[in-house]
Order: structure tokens, then C-alpha cells, then sequence
């Protein structure tokens, strides 16, 4: 019986490892990538042009990693999403704290909102953040609608707080619009 | 980071006050330090000699010691002596700090991120501001008011050569006065853990002439000019359509973002990073393909790109003079 409890215990334990590695941004291996979607608006930005070369397009996706939400959440702010979206209840953009999503709530779908922007006013962002960085945020993003484990959404604000922390939101039931994505 | 970095040359009367409040408790504090190594010796002396095979003396003690109550009168009075001295000498050091001169005192903002200082010379006039970073230049023998203040967590902005240190507390403004007295490059220091990078948190502070410094902020206020050749036209163009604008700000150009290190000046600074890395041509264009190979964790992204962009990027900003 007592060796159970420590097994279990252990298990536990365990699980909340991968929450807090700290993947550390690397070179990535120079491929550039192929732009994989097609532009949805024309703005973006900063000037036009072509800008540097993308980094790499491979998928890095985690939204189980504490560190990977935090810095998504840094750089919602950074690059000015907050602008828009303000810290997730939406002002010029649309709220991305409620259920509703006009594009999809999915990891991908999010990200080609980012990448490739939409029609209606939300800017494209490719080739101004680093791959890495859009999948950061893109967790982050599904974290302020309870969509990421409570055990990894951040618990705290830099700035003044004026929304509850996301590790305290409820999941919201993601509704899509039809033919979103 | 050379540059002096050393609490016991103070080049200011700031850190001077300091300087002498650490000599008083240090003298203070040998003094009670040898007076009880001799009380030891004494008794040690005057203890009586025995060896292994003697038996232990359990008797009781015959009559009290003598002049008890005299000799821990002495020592208490002694104590609260010693003690006074040290609490005159704090209060008379923290009254001086306080009484700092400010008229015509130079105001400079200083925020600390993680990991690097953003610096911005205030003036009334305000097309007379400007913003740098992780070097900050003062004139010799005039007061300079710092405010400090944190876009992050709490940092603490120490340069032992001119002032004690100050934290940075997000939320809260806080003020250092400091002046020097002797031109010099005085190396500061982020004195309170905030993060992997927190070693590598530096900066430098150099002291110089009144015109000297005059010189400086004028070229600093300076906005850069736009590109003359192909080759830096290229990396200019780089910068505004790539991802550098999203985080840092080159006065004179459409690039005004403040998520990292005002780069208007940016070769005429000697250190990158924060005093990590030294300001050459190669260093920089090392640091922009992957600044982790000198400060892992640092909050700027690598950058995979090709060497002739690279080349044109590096060369676009050594001409930020
Ligand atoms: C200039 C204002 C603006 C900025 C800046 C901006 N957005 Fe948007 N965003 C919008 C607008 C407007 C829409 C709605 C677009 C539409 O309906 O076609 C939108 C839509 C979105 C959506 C889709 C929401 C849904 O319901 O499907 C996401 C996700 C999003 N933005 C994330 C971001 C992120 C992340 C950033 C920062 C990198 C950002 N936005 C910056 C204006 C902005
Ligand atoms: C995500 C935001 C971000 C992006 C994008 C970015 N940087 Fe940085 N950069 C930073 C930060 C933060 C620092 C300070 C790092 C430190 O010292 O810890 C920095 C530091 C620097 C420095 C050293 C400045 C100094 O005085 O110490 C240079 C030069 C620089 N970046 C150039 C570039 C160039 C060129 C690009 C585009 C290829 C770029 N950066 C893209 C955030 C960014
Ligand atoms: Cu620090």
C-alpha cells in the first residue's frame, strides 16, 4: 500500500517536469521556409517589402510548457497584439478570451491567423516574428480561453493585472465559425 | 568589462561617505576583535599548567573572581560605545547621502530589463531628450539624478566606484543621487538576481569633462542619417521590413520599437549586450545570428540568415555612429 502512495506520488511528481524545461531559443537549422499560406489582407508591420529570411517552419508547438506560455505572453505585449486585442478582451480586434473564434481555435489555425493575417483588419505577421515566437504565442493565445492545462497558463502579470490570471480561467468550449480555418 | 569596479576607490562623494562608513565599522569592529583575542591570550596564560595524567580540578571555586563587577561594567561599557560610534557613523553617512547637492543636476531615467539597461537623458526641452542604452556618460563634478525604474522584475543598479546600490522595484520610481569627482569608465553592475542572465547584466559609466560630455549628447541627439551606398541602403532596408523593428528603436527612421536596446547609436557604444560582448563588426554580426552563444536565454530571437544579408545588416549599423 505504501509503496503505491510513493509510486503514485512519483507519477505525479513526474508530470510536472516537462512544464518547466526551459527550451532556450537555438539557431535553427538555416532552411528557410517555404511560405506555407497565402496572404489573407495587405497589411502588416512596418514597411513593405520581403525583410529577412524566415527562420525555420518546423512545428514547435507546446502548450503544456510554462516557460513557452510566459514568453508567449511577453511577446503578446511586445509586438503590440495587445494594441488591438487589449489583454484578450478585444478593443479594435476581436476578444480572444471568449469562445467564439471566426478562424479556428486550433494550434494551426491560429498560427496562419498570425502568419498570413485576415481580411478584416488583422495584420500579417510573417516575416516580422520568428517562427518560434508565433507558436509561443499561439499557446499563450489559447491559454487566456482556458485552453491550455491550468497547471501551465501563467499565474501572474508584469504589469498592473486588470483580467483574472489565465491559470484561472475557465475552459471556454470553443465555438468556430462555420467554415473557419 | 574592464573599468574600475571597487568600493574602496571612491571617485565620488557619494561612495566617499560609504568608503568611510566601511572604514569606521571596519576599525570598530578589529578593535573589539583584537581586544578579545587578548582577553583569550590572558587567560590562556594565566591558566595553570597541566598534563594528560593529572586529574581534573571539580573543586569548588574557593571565593568569586575578582572585581566581577568591575571588569563587565568595563565591558559593557565598551560595547555600548562601540555600539553608538557605528550608529552615529550610519546616521551621519545616510544624513550626507540624503544632502546630496541637486541644483543643476542631470536627470537620467534608467530602466532595467531583462538583461540589458535602457537609458534616457531627460530635459525640459523636450527635443533635447534622448534614449540610449547600457552606457551612460556623466560630466565630471556635476550632481546626477538617477530615477530608476524596472520593466520587469526587481533589478539593482550598483556602481561601487560612485554610489551605493538602489533596487528597482516594478511599479515604483526610485531616486539615486550620485556625482563624480574623477573622470573615468566606472563599471556598474545589476546587483540583484533576476534571471539566467543576470551575470551579464553590466554597464558602464563614463565619466568625463563638462565638454567632453557636451560633445556626446549633442552626437547623441543627433538622429541617424539615412544610408549613402548600395550596400548599407540594403541593410537599412533589412532592418525596417524584417523583424529588428518589432523590437528595437533607430531615431530617424520608421523603427520606434522599445522590446529591446535603442540601437540610433549603437556602434559608437563599446560594448553589446550589456557588456557581454565586445563592439566590433565580427562580434555583432555573430550576436544577431544567435545571441545564446553569449548570453543564453537572452530575449532576442537568432537569426538564421544568409551571410550577404548579414554582411548588409552589420554594415548598416556600424555606420550608427
Ligand atoms: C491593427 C490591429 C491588430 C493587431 C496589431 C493585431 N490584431 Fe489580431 N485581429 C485584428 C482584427 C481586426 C481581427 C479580426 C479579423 C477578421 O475578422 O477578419 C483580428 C483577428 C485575430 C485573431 C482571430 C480571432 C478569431 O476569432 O478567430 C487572432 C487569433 C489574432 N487576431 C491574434 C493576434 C495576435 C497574436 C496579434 C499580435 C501578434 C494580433 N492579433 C495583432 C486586429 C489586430
Ligand atoms: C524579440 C525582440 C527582438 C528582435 C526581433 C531583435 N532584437 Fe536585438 N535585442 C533584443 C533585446 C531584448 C536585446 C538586449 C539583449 C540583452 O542584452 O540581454 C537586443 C540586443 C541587440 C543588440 C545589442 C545592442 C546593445 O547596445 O547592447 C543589437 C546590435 C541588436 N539587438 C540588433 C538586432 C538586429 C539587427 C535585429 C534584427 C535582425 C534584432 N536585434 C532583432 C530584442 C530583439
Ligand atoms: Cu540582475
Amino acid at each position: 500500500m505504501r509503496a503505491l502512495l510513493v509510486l503514485i506520488g512519483l507519477a505525479v511528481a513526474l508530470g510536472g517536469c516537462d512544464r518547466e524545461e526551459r527550451k532556450l531559443a537555438k539557431l535553427p537549422s538555416a532552411a528557410p521556409s517555404p511560405a506555407t499560406g497565402e496572404r489573407r489582407g495587405d497589411l502588416q508591420p512596418g514597411q513593405k517589402g520581403s525583410g529577412l529570411e524566415q527562420t525555420t517552419s518546423s512545428r514547435s508547438f507546446d502548450g503544456k510548457n510554462a516557460f513557452e506560455l510566459a514568453q508567449g505572453k511577453r511577446l503578446f505585449r511586445w509586438y503590440n497584439c495587445s494594441g488591438c486585442h487589449s489583454m484578450g478582451g478585444g478593443g479594435m480586434g476581436p476578444a480572444l478570451m471568449d469562445n467564439r473564434w471566426i478562424y479556428g481555435h486550433e494550434p494551426d489555425d491560429i498560427y496562419r491567423t498570425i502568419m498570413e493575417g485576415r481580411p478584416n483588419g488583422m495584420p500579417s505577421f510573417r516575416g516580422r516574428i520568428p517562427d518560434a515566437q508565433v507558436w509561443q504565442i499561439v499557446g499563450y493565445i489559447r491559454s487566456i480561453s482556458g485552453l491550455a492545462p491550468k497547471a501551465a497558463a501563467p499565474g501572474r502579470n508584469d504589469g498592473l493585472a486588470v483580467t483574472r490570471p489565465e491559470n484561472e480561467r475557465e475552459r471556454a468550449t470553443p465555438r468556430n465559425a462555420p467554415g473557419s480555418g | 568589462m574592464q573599468g574600475l569596479h571597487d568600493v574602496l576607490q571612491p571617485a565620488g562623494p557619494a561612495a566617499a561617505h560609504i568608503a568611510t562608513l566601511w572604514w569606521l565599522t571596519l576599525a570598530i569592529c578589529a578593535a573589539v576583535f583584537i581586544a578579545i583575542l587578548v582577553a583569550f591570550l590572558i587567560a590562556l596564560v594565566r591558566a595553570p599548567r597541566a598534563d594528560a595524567a593529572t586529574p581534573p580540578d571539580l573543586a569548588p571555586l574557593g571565593s568569586a573572581e575578582p572585581r566581577t563587577r568591575l571588569v563587565v561594567s568595563i565591558a559593557v561599557a565598551c560595547s555600548i560605545v562601540g555600539l553608538l560610534l557605528l550608529l552615529a557613523g550610519s546616521i551621519a553617512a545616510d544624513r550626507a547621502l540624503a544632502r546630496m547637492p541637486e541644483d543643476d543636476a542631470l536627470h537620467i531615467q534608467v530602466t532595467g530589463h531583462q538583461w540589458w539597461w535602457d537609458v534616457i537623458y531627460d530635459d525640459p526641452q523636450p527635443s533635447r531628450r534622448f534614449q540610449t542604452a547600457n552606457e551612460i556618460h556623466i560630466p565630471v563634478g556635476r550632481p546626477v539624478l538617477l530615477s530608476l525604474q524596472s520593466g520587469d522584475v526587481i533589478h539593482s543598479f550598483w556602481v561601487p566606484n560612485l554610489a551605493g546600490k538602489k533596487d528597482l522595484i516594478p511599479g515604483h520610481i526610485l531616486t539615486l543621487r550620485l556625482q563624480a569627482d574623477k573622470a573615468g569608465t566606472y563599471r556598474g553592475q545589476c546587483a540583484e538576481f533576476c534571471g539566467l542572465q543576470h551575470a551579464f547584466m553590466g554597464f558602464e559609466v563614463i565619466a568625463e569633462s563638462p565638454q567632453a560630455f557636451a560633445a556626446w549628447s549633442d552626437a547623441q541627439r543627433e538622429p541617424a542619417h539615412a544610408p549613402s551606398d548600395p550596400g548599407t541602403t540594403r541593410g537599412h532596408d533589412l532592418f525596417l521590413t524584417g523583424t529588428c523593428m518589432m523590437c528595437h528603436a533607430i531615431a530617424g527612421t520608421p523603427a520606434g520599437a522599445r522590446a529591446g536596446p535603442d540601437l540610433t547609436h549603437v556602434a559608437s557604444r563599446k560594448w553589446l549586450a550589456a557588456g557581454a560582448v565586445p563592439n566590433d563588426p565580427e562580434h555583432l554580426a555573430a550576436w544577431i545570428r544567435d545571441p545564446g552563444q553569449f548570453k543564453p536565454g537572452a530575449q532576442m530571437p537568432p537569426h538564421a540568415v544568409p551571410k550577404d544579408e548579414l554582411d548588409a545588416l552589420v554594415a548598416y549599423l556600424e555606420t550608427l555612429r
